[in-house]
């Protein structure tokens, strides 16, 4: 049986891993190589493709208003969540369990359907073609799983930690700030990278409310410069390999955390 | 309150973007409106009833179906016995995963550019295809209306199935092997074994799978908008790209609106009685907040 698992192993990679390779090396050719012999590797290896994407501007521009709006959106999700969090798992009061579910209701909203309901509404109170137009609506829609991964975290943390805080003369929001946080980071790492990824990766949302294109993030980036540049084959395999690599070097640093992540929630679900 | 300071942000940035838009969109959609100037042309549900007479939004609705029936009968089984052969100690296992898992992580958009690279007329497949004999098999993969939803599938697939196989993985490993074990001693074969007791046990994973399979199946858009704009002539049209191309590039926000709220019934109810039905004793800790 052994040799059958690797086997099966060999090729699930293969089936994974080359088209990232064949899309990395794609971009070291020019395109008529690349029409020519579509499967062949680069020989001579042309670095122009990678070098012209790396020193235009517009790039970095995606690669920064991905940054910006990612960073904000998590920002808000986690440090928003994470105070909501606390509020709903060590405060006693009328409604907190609704206030609970109606947070949880919003995991079941579909984000995607949603676009065009918040398009219309960005328009209204005047956010279009602005970044903060996408980030604040990718933080509410990141605040249902922050908070139910968060709430239970935070109950769990024993009730002794906390009077202990209080009878050294804390408030509640001093155990919350010096205490409970720097122990949950375990859970706020998770949530965070979770939301990260979700707005780095965004497109639908971006792709409504942006007009200009000094504002689009990379994913609009990728297409838009797809679409403009459909005949240059070498370039578009060029930026298409370097918007992989944020996305890749984040996977890479990150994996225990997001594949553990999605282990607890496996193990927590089995109950 | 300190409690207010506490709750109030979340509460207020999740009601504004996350309930108030649909709530805007079920308004909206019943008035004719081009996004300019008031709201002024009200029609009432005819919007609606529209929507739900197009041909077009009812093929857009089957492709929708078909890729979700798809999922549950093609990526669950692979991804299932995948899952059930790689788990096992092996040299260059963690590796595995991190490649497994890698097109994950990808955005749909880079995904699906990467596709549309590989997937060109005599391009990487096309030749991979002839290298290896089966040149019969090559095919206009996104040009031919008759297979362009099916290579959107396997492009799908390519994408999300590392990721069943890891959530998988994960579930198997809470399974006991000395559940595994006692069959064995008891006489049972593997299959057995794995019919009668793996499976069952990873029944609430398989479970999750399948809710998160076909929430996405349901919302599907950026692959299919970047590699083939719901065509060749909406033969591979999804609901939400219905909705961009009829409700958003036609300015005809009315009527866009009006799609927006009847997918969205269709997903929340969907998503309502799945976790209500299927997913409610698994996760009884998790969703409904009770200690202990």
């Amino acid at each position: 049986m052994v040799p059958i698992s690797y086997l099966v192993a060999l090729v699930i990679i293969a089936i994974t891993l080359v088209p990232l390779l064949f899309v990395v090396l794609g971009g070291f050719r020019t395109s008529a190589q690349i029409n020519s012999s579509p499967t062949g590797l680069p020989h001579p290896w042309v670095w122009s493709n990678y070098g012209t994407i790396l020193t235009t501007a517009s790039f970095w521009q995606n690669v920064e208003n991905s940054a910006v709006i990612a960073i904000l959106a998590t920002a808000l999700a986690v440090g928003l969540g994470s105070m909501a969090a606390f509020a709903l798992a060590r405060y006693e009061f009328r409604g907190r369990e609704g206030w609970y579910i109606l947070f949880a209701i919003g995991l079941l909203f579909p984000a995607n359907v949603a676009s065009l309901p918040i398009y219309l509404l960005l328009k209204q109170i005047n956010l279009l073609d602005n970044l903060l137009g996408v980030a604040l609506p990718e933080a509410a829609f990141s605040l249902p799983f922050t908070i139910i991964i968060l709430r239970p975290f935070m109950r769990a943390i024993p009730a002794e930690l906390q009077d202990a805080a209080v009878v050294d003369g804390a408030t509640r929001l001093k155990f919350f700030l010096r205490i409970l946080i720097p122990l949950s980071r375990p859970a706020l790492m998770t949530v965070s990278i979770l939301a990260f990824v979700t707005s780095w990766n965004a497109y639908l949302l971006p792709l409504l409310v942006f007009t200009s294109e000094n504002h689009f993030t990379l994913p609009l980036g990728v297409a838009n410069f797809q679409s403009t540049y459909s005949q240059d084959t070498a370039s578009i395999f060029a930026f298409t390999a370097l918007s992989m690599l944020p996305a890749l070097a984040v996977f890479v640093l990150a994996q225990r955390r997001i594949v553990g992540g999605l282990s607890g929630l496996a193990g927590s679900i089995k109950g | 309150m300190e409690l207010v300071v506490l709750l109030a942000p979340a509460a207020v940035l999740f009601v504004v973007f996350v309930l108030l838009p649909i709530c805007i969109a079920a308004y909206y959609g019943l008035f004719n409106w081009s996004g300019y100037g008031t709201l002024s042309d009200f029609t009432g549900l005819h919007n609606y009833r529209l929507v739900l007479d197009d041909p077009v939004f009812r093929e857009s609705l089957l492709h929708n179906v078909i890729i979700a029936g798809l999922s549950l009968l093609v990526q669950l089984p692979i991804s299932i016995a995948l899952a059930l052969l790689l788990n096992r100690r092996m040299r260059g296992g963690s590796f595995l995963r991190l490649a497994v898992f890698t097109p994950y992580v990808l955005s749909e958009a880079t995904t699906a550019v990467l596709w549309l690279l590989l997937l060109q007329p005599g391009g990487f497949v096309d030749e991979v295809l002839k290298d290896a004999g089966l040149g019969s098999w090559v095919h206009l993969w996104l040009a031919d209306p008759s297979i362009v939803l099916y290579s959107l599938f396997v492009v799908i697939t390519w994408k999300y199935i590392g990721f069943g196989i890891i959530l998988l993985l994960a579930g198997l490993q809470g399974i006991p092997p000395e559940l595994r074990e006692a069959a064995a001693i008891d006489g049972a074969s593997a299959w057995q074994t794995t019919r009668r007791i793996t499976l069952p046990l990873l029944g609430p994973t398989i479970r999750i799978w399948i809710f998160l399979s076909m929430i996405g199946s349901l919302q599907l858009f950026d692959i299919v908008w970047i590699m083939t704009i719901g065509g060749p002539a909406n033969a591979s049209s999804t609901m939400v790209t219905y909705m961009i191309e009829n409700g958003f590039r036609s300015l005809e926000f009315g009527y866009g609106s009006a799609v927006a709220v009847i997918l969205f019934i269709i997903s929340f109810v969907f998503a309502l009685l799945y976790q209500r039905f299927a997913l409610r004793r698994d996760t009884r800790g998790a969703m409904t907040g009770a200690v202990g």
